[in-house]
């Protein structure tokens, strides 16, 4: 399908030339109308707010930005399908859907897969029932409502029960410099089901500017098992907002490996909820910030059912100026009993100036639980400079050997060889030499 | 060309306070030395100067090897050219794997001009030479996975300097007390290791209590350190009078070096 866009800016006449442009079925426009109306009712978060407080966007200028255009730049290339035979894979390029395909083989047996815009047309079962509807709340604030308003291209993943993909999907999505990206990612795992998809975002180059407004829902059915994998490498100018959001049921697996690495500032929003028993959620987050870089993780793992597991472990290395903030809760809720939940935040600052906040939390309302968390910040070792100096490693050797060795924890819980090799490679690169 | 290490007039000061108060002592390529000395000598600060720590300032005098002084040069070029030191107490270095660590750091020592980035030693080959080096050691093969040092027992951490000794080939080794925690048979193993990778081919300075270690690895030469200077030097009947006797003759042969010691504590590095 093909469709023309023109520039579009985020208000009341171009929010309804762009509801003009898409021709979307009733139950979307309506969807988009909602959102638009809270957005503009909504005012936009500040350092007074708790979430905001340490995180500032007042040189945030939205209207310096369009929704998602048509650009003639290239597709910026792909690192966690190198090497990786697939079942399908899907690209956008500012919001614009490039390519999608799915292998028959798959197809026959009933999986959906592919740009979320498109597949809206054609699924409108499967994803009316899902899209806003259990994960992300497009009210939660005035980002959340502007994404549910704008969203373009996007991924959708639907595994019907049963129906095991033993090969990885892959999505990329790509934005020029100065562009904007309002990529959704809707995936349903139906009861039984497995699936693994590697999701990326990148920039045409390190010091590209632009915006990202997204939303990632994961619905992982009964006894279904699902991987994910979102690598954000966006330019070091690019303003990155997300909310984020997965439900594993009963009996079922979740594991989520997050790469940061790129973005001027992002503040995401990443909530598990555990929502029947037995389920097992595993987060593994490496970031890696360098210049002026500000990343702010919100993580929630919420027990809602009882004998649950959810383990967080993110990692962050930050040289320069750069900052990171990380703050994450583990919510029990009544009844949750047996619940068991761990997590963990280790920050390894590679120059003075860098600074991490790492604020852990627990709100437990059951009471036979085990729960644990802790956090970590520290330079890197002078000892262990010398020691592999005393070796033949150039300083800036051993600084690269201990920043992968501190990723090493993490890198050991990624199942998947490609991810763990481009999060290797990308840290490696950026590793530079501090006195 | 005989490579020769030359200490010359050594002082050195950790953050202002004197350790070393002129040490001289010159070790050929294919020597043996025994440094002895009771805690506080400054054995350990010898070693970790020669070898280049940050933390320590050399106020006068020199270290030359081949007659070229090393001063200026950072640990790695050191090492590059050719000085090792097995440590008393090596670091942990978490999520580094031994056999990556030491595949690096064998191709830096070996390549003394690879720049950051040019290709290591291929993988193939590398492994042979690891496996056979720790065969001769009677190290498990599981050893080259495990990360540097990590969770690793006293003796664990010895051997493995030890291996580190037997891939880089120095043409000088500190070898710092290589045989403490160590329970005999264990003495017995590195000693002999020892002797067969270094002993009689590199320049070795022996620091020990142990008379094992020596009684493998015959010194040259025994030197005494005691207030930050060598106040004796003999052959090995030198090392083991003190391993009979210990450092009561000495002191009282030295009163002031005696007294300069007193007043000193070793740093722990």
């Amino acid at each position: 399908m093909s469709q023309t866009i023109t520039r579009m800016e985020f208000n009341q006449e171009g929010f309804d030339a762009f509801l003009q442009s898409r021709n979307e079925p009733q139950w979307l426009q309506s969807l988009r109308q909602t959102a638009w109306q809270s957005f503009t009712e909504g005012r936009w978060p500040n350092q007074k707010d708790e979430e905001w407080m340490r995180t500032d966007i007042r040189l945030f200028k939205l209207n310096k930005f369009n929704s998602a255009t048509e650009s003639n730049q290239p597709l910026p290339t792909a690192v966690l399908s190198a090497g990786v035979e697939l079942a399908g894979s899907c690209s956008s390029m500012d919001g614009v859907t490039l390519h999608h395909h799915l292998d028959a083989e798959w197809a026959e047996k009933g999986v959906v897969f592919g740009s979320l815009s498109e597949l809206a047309h054609q699924h409108p079962d499967l994803i009316e029932k899902y899209l806003f509807q259990k994960a992300v709340d497009p009210k939660f604030d005035r980002f959340s409502a502007l994404h549910a308003a704008f969203w373009s291209s996007g991924v959708f993943l639907y595994v019907p029960r049963g129906v095991v993909i033993d090969k990885p999907l892959h999505s990329i999505a790509g934005m020029s410099d100065g562009g904007s990206d309002f990529a959704h990612t809707l995936v349903i795992l139906e009861d039984g089901a497995e699936a693994t998809l590697l999701s990326e975002s990148a920039s045409p180059d390190v010091n590209s500017g632009g915006m990202h407004c997204g939303a990632v829902e994961l619905i992982v059915g009964n006894d279904a098992h699902l991987r994910y994998v979102n690598l954000q490498d966006w330019g070091q100018g690019v303003w990155h907002f997300a909310n984020q959001k997965a439900l594993v049921g009963r009996d079922s697996s979740l594991q989520w490996t997050v790469g940061a690495l790129g973005s001027r500032l992002s503040k995401v929003n990443q909530h598990v909820s555990l929502t029947g028993e037995g389920g097992n959620c595993q987060v593994n987050g490496v970031m890696f910030t360098e210049n002026k870089q500000h990343l702010s993780y919100h993580t929630l793992q919420q027990h809602e059912k009882p004998h649950c597991v959810s383990d967080f472990l993110y990692k962050a290395a930050l040289q320069d100026s750069s900052r990171t903030v990380w703050r994450g809760m583990i919510q029990v809720d009544e009844g949750a009993q047996k619940t068991d939940g761990y997590q963990r935040n280790d920050n390894l600052l590679l120059s003075r100036t860098a600074r991490a906040d790492s604020i852990p939390g627990l709100e437990i309302e059951a009471d036979d639980v085990r729960c644990t968390h802790g956090s970590t910040s520290g330079k890197v070792d002078e000892e262990l400079i010398f020691y592999a100096r005393s070796r033949g490693f150039s300083r800036k050797e051993a600084i690269q050997m201990i920043v992968t060795g501190f990723f090493q924890q993490v890198f050991d819980r990624v199942t998947i060889e490609s991810v763990r090799e481009a999060l290797g490679l990308a840290i490696a690169r950026r590793v530079r030499d501090y006195e | 060309m005989s490579d020769t290490l030359t200490i010359k007039n050594l002082h050195v000061e950790i953050a202002g306070k004197p350790i070393l108060q002129g040490v001289n002592l010159e070790i050929k390529k294919g020597e043996t030395h025994a440094l002895m000395g009771p805690n506080g000598s400054g054995k350990s600060t010898l070693g970790l100067v020669i070898m280049g720590h940050p933390k320590y300032e050399v106020t006068e005098g020199d270290i030359l090897l081949n007659g070229e002084s090393i001063l200026e040069m950072e640990a790695d070029e050191r090492a590059r050219a050719g000085i090792f030191m097995a440590f008393q107490r090596p670091v942990a270095v978490p999520g580094v794997k031994m056999a990556d660590f030491l595949r690096h750091a064998t191709t830096n020592v070996r390549n003394p001009e690879r720049k950051e980035g040019e290709d290591l030693i291929p993988m193939r080959e590398f492994r042979k030479e690891i496996k056979d080096k720790m065969g001769q050691l009677k190290m498990d093969a599981e050893f080259a996975r495990r990360y540097v040092n990590d969770g690793f027992s006293g003796g664990e951490m010895k051997r493995a300097e030890i291996l580190q000794l037997a891939m880089l080939q120095p043409h000088f080794a500190i070898l710092d007390e290589t045989d403490s925690g160590l329970d005999a048979d264990a003495v017995r193993l590195a000693s002999q290791s020892i002797n067969e990778i270094g002993h009689g081919k590199m320049g070795l300075l022996i620091i020990t209590h142990h008379d094992k270690l020596l009684h493998y690895n015959t010194p040259d030469f025994t030197h005494v350190i005691l207030g930050g200077r060598i106040v004796e030097t003999g052959g090995k009947e030198l090392a083991e009078e003190l391993h009979e006797q210990g450092y009561e003759r000495i002191r009282n042969d030295y009163p002031e070096a005696a007294a300069v010691n007193d007043a000193v504590e070793e740093p722990v590095a």
